[in-house]
């Protein structure tokens, strides 16, 4: 047998070269925005978040007030429905207000029997109606941006995590990082510092990759006048509309952690009789 | 190693059957009465947890089939559909997309097992050969049905992956044409994808046949690697192993259900939530997580036509496994030189995954470099050298006279 | 193996069958009942019908649930016609509407909206074999009873809308239908 090669050395090389890799890995300093100074997203407390997470009704309609209000003036929201308004898991509005609210807009239907298209009220069973009726038109709007549709906007977005979080996210159930993303964007129209160079027709954030961004600020105090008496800061109303917009990109939100609790308790209890059945069928062995 | 049927028909009936098509039998030989080491632990419990996870992505897959959309327009929309309308639709969709991460994560358990305790070795070379095609088919079943959503990563991974092709030499573009259907990855190619995904599922179900009915000829491998000698070193499957499958299976459900309930989304990536944009390319293209070593690999090697076969060539080299390995000792429980390097290569194989998923560029290269170099070298230079020049640990008589060794010491050590 | 050892082990290893039969039916409902009809058809189960501008004597065609509805605001004779016919003559005796109780005879009364005689909603579909009837339209033939002629099979459906002659079994559905107020019929 040959000492000759001293295997404790290479295997001490190997480690440490494997060591000197993660080093560099955790330790660099990347960014999505490639090397601009984009600031870090908080977490924030939502009622949603963790393994109890609910929609709070009340902050979902004022939301959607504010999503009708500000928002819709350029952003689509076509994966929804006006029915989803009332339906359960969401902002809680009773299948009259839903209908009511349906009826603000219009949308095209036909041919009728002459051929020809015509305009009705939408019903709950339409999808939200669009402020453009295409992406062309949207962009010419908006000096050639295109606002991008809301339904999915908060599963659409992530922020970077870093290590070793998204292991700790992988196992605290943390699927905010959208959300909070959207929140941050929001509150991020602050002042630019001085040696930036923006260009025409762009705003400053501190939170969009690359720093500029083609939409302005949407949300000033009191844009919006909330039925509920609520303040309409800018920390309440991009609050409110962010948890809007994770209800309609998660709806089914609340069914799902709902059922979790109850498979995952099922599961352990029956993990436990399947342990002490097969400890039991094992103990035939060697007695 | 094939035993007789310990099968009887008990009714009139079963006798008819048996005496046309011995299914009954062929299920009681294999399921009930198969002998199978008395010594195996729970890493032995990932083959029963893979067979799940492909009867669930089969069956969720069927039913996503039902209401799912394969055409460029309407994709992405249609998976929308699926969550918010279908009964159930988010469930079962989340089922599907969170099960191919846990199948890919039992696979891996599964090969780094049979790593461990040299269950590649002989006789079992086909057997593992036939794994390694397992696992291809998985690979390509998985790369064509994350591309079915039509995300902005579904069409940029597609747009990458298929793009390698073009490196062939002389022949290269019209072969990815021909993939693609068209000039560029579009309707055609996602509407032959879901025809394929469809299919191959069914194939690894075939392959799985030939890999059961392969590890019934040899019988299993176990934790100390020495053959069955007796049947005093079996148990039959069931009850033993059916219900410690069973046990296994749930804890592994547990952690199923916590992606499933808890965190849908985080194995996979926020861009897919974007619908495919031909015009516009994101910053940054990641396959799925279970895909990210094999990544590394292919953007380490400078050319594209070497990445490419690096790439290839990094699953290929498992298919010489059995051969390139020198040693005469299966299990690494005795060969404490080889345990030292296995560890070595799943940090590396865990290293070369998080390099996948950041970009190619400055230190990240470099590691990525080294990671790749040391992957092919473990296999070309220390698996033949290994069995030369180790000095294994002294193996038990039999597997029967190491598992009473263990109660005996435990008895030993309660008595203390 | 003692008598209590036996019987615990038993229960355990019933208990264990019992509780992941349970998880496996749970895990199959969803399997199931993702088949039935999801919201967005569930979201037209009901629709509803403006016809305020429909004339006496004039008919629409609606679509809800995937088939054809026929709404019809009679003339008085149309209606006088319905109301002269003897229930003995009719081959099916049943009202056959969502809208009354189910053993109602067919008479024009439990036939058209309660209240509103000049209005018939029924489904355009032939209980014989599921054809639509001609009728609706101006120049479409009426049959020999002045109300529907289902062209198939030779069906021919009175101003009620009640199969007379022909081989369809059962007068023509109606589907639960009120009015909402004088210009709204709700459907569904």
């Amino acid at each position: 047998m040959c000492k000759s090669i001293n295997f404790s050395k290479i295997r001490q090389l190997s480690l440490s070269l494997l060591g000197v890799c993660i080093l560099i890995a955790s330790s660099s300093n990347f960014s999505f925005a490639s090397g601009e100074d984009v600031s870090k997203v908080k977490e924030q407390d939502w009622t949603f978040s963790g393994v109890f997470g609910y929609y709070d009704r009340a902050e979902l309609q004022r939301g959607f007030q504010v999503y009708k209000e500000v928002c819709s003036s350029c952003h689509s929201m076509k994966y929804v429905y006006y029915r989803n308004l009332s339906e359960p898991g969401g902002p809680g509005f009773s299948t009259d207000e839903a209908k009511a609210i349906a009826a603000e807009f219009s949308v095209t239907d036909g041919p009728d029997s002459n051929g020809d298209m015509f305009e009705r009220n939408a019903l709950p069973s339409d999808k939200f109606v669009s402020p453009f009726e295409n992406n062309v038109i949207a962009r010419m709007s908006n000096g050639g941006a295109l606002p991008p549709d809301l339904s999915l906007i908060a599963k659409a977005r992530s922020t970077e995590r870093g290590f070793p979080m998204w292991i700790v996210d992988l196992f605290t159930g943390y699927q905010e990082q959208g959300v909070d993303y959207v929140y941050a964007l929001l509150n991020g129209y602050e002042d630019m510092p001085s040696d930036f160079n923006l260009q025409d027709g762009m705003n400053y954030n501190k939170y969009y990759p690359g720093n500029q961004i083609a939409m302005y600020s949407p949300l000033s105090a009191d844009i919006v006048e909330y039925a509920d008496g609520t303040e309409a800061t800018v920390e309440n109303m991009s609050k409110d509309v962010s948890a809007f917009l994770m209800w309609t990109a998660e709806p089914k939100l609340e069914a799902r952690k709902k059922m979790g609790f109850k498979v995952i308790i099922f599961l352990f209890i029956l993990a436990g009789l399947l342990y002490l059945s097969k400890k039991k069928i094992w103990a035939r062995l060697d007695h | 190693m094939s035993k007789l049927s310990t099968y009887q028909p008990k009714s009139s009936l079963s006798r008819w059957f048996d005496e046309r098509l011995p299914l009954p039998r062929l299920m009681h030989d294999s399921v009930n009465a198969f002998p199978t080491p008395r010594n195996l632990n729970y890493w032995y419990t990932f083959g029963g947890v893979l067979t799940f996870c492909l009867i669930t992505q089969i069956i969720t897959g069927i039913v996503l089939a039902m209401h799912y959309t394969p055409n460029a327009e309407l994709a992405f929309g249609s998976v929308e559909h699926i969550m918010r309308n279908v009964n159930y639709g988010w469930l079962i969709r989340y089922v599907h997309a969170v099960g191919a991460s846990m199948f890919f994560l039992a696979v891996y358990v599964h090969i780094f097992r049979g790593l461990y305790y040299g269950s590649y070795k002989a006789p079992r070379e086909l057997l593992w050969i036939l794994g390694v095609v397992i696992y291809l088919l998985m690979t390509a079943t998985a790369f064509m049905g994350y591309v079915l959503p039509w995300g902005q990563m579904s069409f940029w991974g597609a747009t990458v992956i298929t793009n390698l092709f073009s490196a062939i030499p002389i022949v290269g573009g019209t072969v990815t044409e021909w993939l693609w259907g068209g000039f560029a990855v579009d309707n055609s190619t996602l509407n032959r994808f879901f025809s394929l995904h469809y299919l191959l599922p069914f194939m690894i179900f075939g392959v799985v046949i030939l890999h059961i009915w392969s590890l019934h000829v040899t019988g299993n491998n176990n934790p100390i690697g020495i053959s069955v000698k007796d049947e005093h070193d079996t148990v039959p499957f069931s009850p033993y192993y059916t219900v410690k499958d069973g046990f296994a299976l749930v804890c592994f459900l547990i952690l199923f259900a916590w992606f499933i309930f808890y965190n849908p989304n985080i194995l996979g990536h926020s861009d897919n939530y974007i619908e495919a944009n031909p015009l516009s390319t994101p910053a940054h293209i990641v396959p799925e997580w279970y895909l990210l070593p094999f990544y590394a690999i292919l953007r380490a090697i400078p050319s594209k036509i070497g990445g490419v076969l690096f790439m290839f060539a990094a699953i290929g080299i498992l298919f010489l496994l059995p051969w390139l390995d020198t040693s005469k000792i299966r299990s690494a429980t005795f060969r404490p030189l080889y345990k030292q390097f296995f560890w070595i290569f799943l940090a590396n194989c865990l290293v070369l995954g998080y390099l996948g998923s950041q970009n190619p560029e400055g230190g990240y290269l470099i590691a990525s470099r080294i990671c790749t170099a040391y992957y092919f070298i473990h296999f070309l230079v220390v698996f033949p050298l290994l069995g030369i020049i180790e000095t294994p640990k002294p193996l038990p008589e039999s597997i029967t006279k190491s598992v009473l060794e263990k109660i005996k010491t435990k008895k030993i050590d309660e008595k203390k | 193996m003692s008598e209590k050892e036996t019987n615990r082990r038993d229960f355990i290893f019933l208990a264990t069958g019992a509780v992941a039969a349970v998880g496996v039916a749970s895990a199959a409902w969803p399997l199931i009942h993702q088949m039935n009809p999801d919201s967005t058809a569930l979201a037209l189960s009901t629709i509803e019908v403006d016809v305020s501008g429909i004339e006496v004597g004039q008919s629409i065609t609606v679509k809800w649930r995937g088939k054809p509805v026929f709404i019809r605001r009679r003339t008085r004779d149309e209606i006088d016609l319905a109301r002269n016919v003897s229930l003995n003559d009719l081959p099916d005796g049943l009202a056959r509407n969502n809208n009354v109780i189910n053993t109602a005879i067919a008479s024009d009364q439990n036939r058209s909206i309660e209240g509103k005689e000049e209005w018939l909603v029924m489904l355009g579909v032939c209980t014989h074999l599921g054809c639509v009837p001609k009728g609706q339209s101006i120049g479409d033939s009426r049959g020999e009873y002045g109300g529907w002629y289902c062209p198939c099979h030779g069906s021919h459906y009175d101003t009620a809308g009640r199969i007379r002659k022909g081989p369809a079994p059962k007068n023509l559905d109606i589907p639960p239908a009120i009015f909402l107020n004088d210009s709204v019929i709700k459907i569904g």
